[in-house]
């Protein structure tokens, strides 16, 4: 991979190691209490902060996700190099929509 | 001490098979010895490659008992202490024939990956000075004893998975030419080398460093590439 997509590759990694452990904290502590969906849906809906949150989540799984895919096609199968990143370029539209789909659905 | 070892060896092109022979064995015999042994005593018809036999041209690498090495400095009883050889080509290259592979794409990618020297000044300017104790000579120094050999090259995986992949040995030249501050293109360079098939590639697992007969350590040149590309392209330079 270029310089640029090893580079992308390693801020998002760095970037999602904050978000995974904060994402995981937030589900340990939430569902101590016993909350429901509906008391979790009052607290993230109309919640900028959360939907900024993952936002930035769905997008660096995007980035981070796809140039892994591209690189794991390069090396695994018999793919160029342009079909390789065709792909990539798909996994990362469809993680952003059904990512951003599921944050707007839960901060809307 | 056994008195014959049993020796396979690869013989014609990509889809070729095996041929046994057996080779008396002597004392500091080299893997080289044997395939010469065979090929002047048993079938001269055998393909093989050298030059020096002391280490010095890196024409005799192949693949022994599943490694890389350069035969006219590996000695039998240190790989086959069982008396059992099995010689091939070198990997990730094309087979011409037996035991020589074609080098021309090795190469060819010493020169994609630029690792040749861009004139910054002409032969009318006065010298420029490098000191032998600056970090960038140490650097170079660390890397430019490379004999050509292909060794690391047949050894990485990442070339194995990725052809394009420009490889071990390609940027650690390119990282001795860039350590050379008489280098009139070192951005130029870097671009090069922070391409889709460039310094990104390696996973630094040092099989190149682990099998390089020099010990050279290519992971580090390549490493530093990274660095340096990473550094530039933060820069707004690449
Ligand atoms: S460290 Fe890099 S160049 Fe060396 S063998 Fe591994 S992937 Fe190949
Ligand atoms: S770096 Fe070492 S193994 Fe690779 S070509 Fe040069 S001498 Fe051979
Ligand atoms: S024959 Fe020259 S290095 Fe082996």
């Amino acid at each position: 991979m270029s310089i640029r997509l090893y580079l992308l590759q390693r801020v998002s990694a760095a970037i999602l190691a904050v978000l995974v452990l904060m994402h995981l904290a937030v589900i340990a502590y939430a569902v101590q209490g016993g909350l429901s969906a509906e008391e979790i849906l009052s607290r993230t809906r109309g919640s900028l902060g959360w939907g900024l949150f993952y936002g930035l989540f769905v997008l660096t799984v995007a980035v981070h996700g796809s140039i892994g895919l591209r690189g794991i096609l390069t090396e695994w199968t018999r793919l160029g190099r342009g079909a390789a990143s065709g792909a990539a370029w798909a996994s990362a539209a469809i993680l952003l929509a059904l990512g951003l789909r599921a944050v707007w659905a839960v901060t809307a | 001490m056994i008195n014959e070892l049993e020796v396979r060896i690869k013989r014609g092109g990509a889809g070729g098979g095996y041929e046994d022979f057996r080779v008396p064995q002597r004392e500091n015999q080299t893997v080289l010895d044997v395939v010469t042994w065979i090929q002047r005593e048993a079938d001269p018809t055998l393909t093989y490659r050298f030059a020096c036999r002391v280490g010095v041209c890196g024409s005799c690498a192949m693949t022994v008992n599943g490694r890389p090495r350069w035969t006219c400095r590996t000695h039998v009883s240190k790989v086959a202490g069982d008396g059992r050889l099995v010689i091939e080509p070198l990997a990730n290259l094309p087979v011409i024939k037996d035991l020589a592979s074609d080098m021309t794409g090795f190469f060819e990618k010493w020169q994609a990956a630029r690792g040749r020297f861009e004139a910054a000044i002409s032969r009318d300017d006065p010298l420029v000075p490098v000191s032998p104790t600056s970090p960038e000579r140490r650097e170079a120094d660390a890397a430019i004893e490379c004999i050509n050999c292909g060794v690391c090259y047949s050894a990485c995986d990442v070339v194995a998975w990725n052809p394009d992949y420009l490889g071990p040995a390609a940027l650690n030249r390119a990282w001795a030419a860039w350590n050379d501050v008489r280098d009139g293109d070192r951005d130029g360079l870097l671009r090069t080398v922070g391409g889709d098939a460039g310094c990104g590639n390696c996973h630094s697992h040092q099989s190149c460093a682990e099998h390089c007969p020099v010990e050279i350590n290519p992971t580090r040149s390549i490493a530093g590439l990274k660095r340096a590309s990473l550094v530039a392209l933060l820069k707004g330079g690449a």
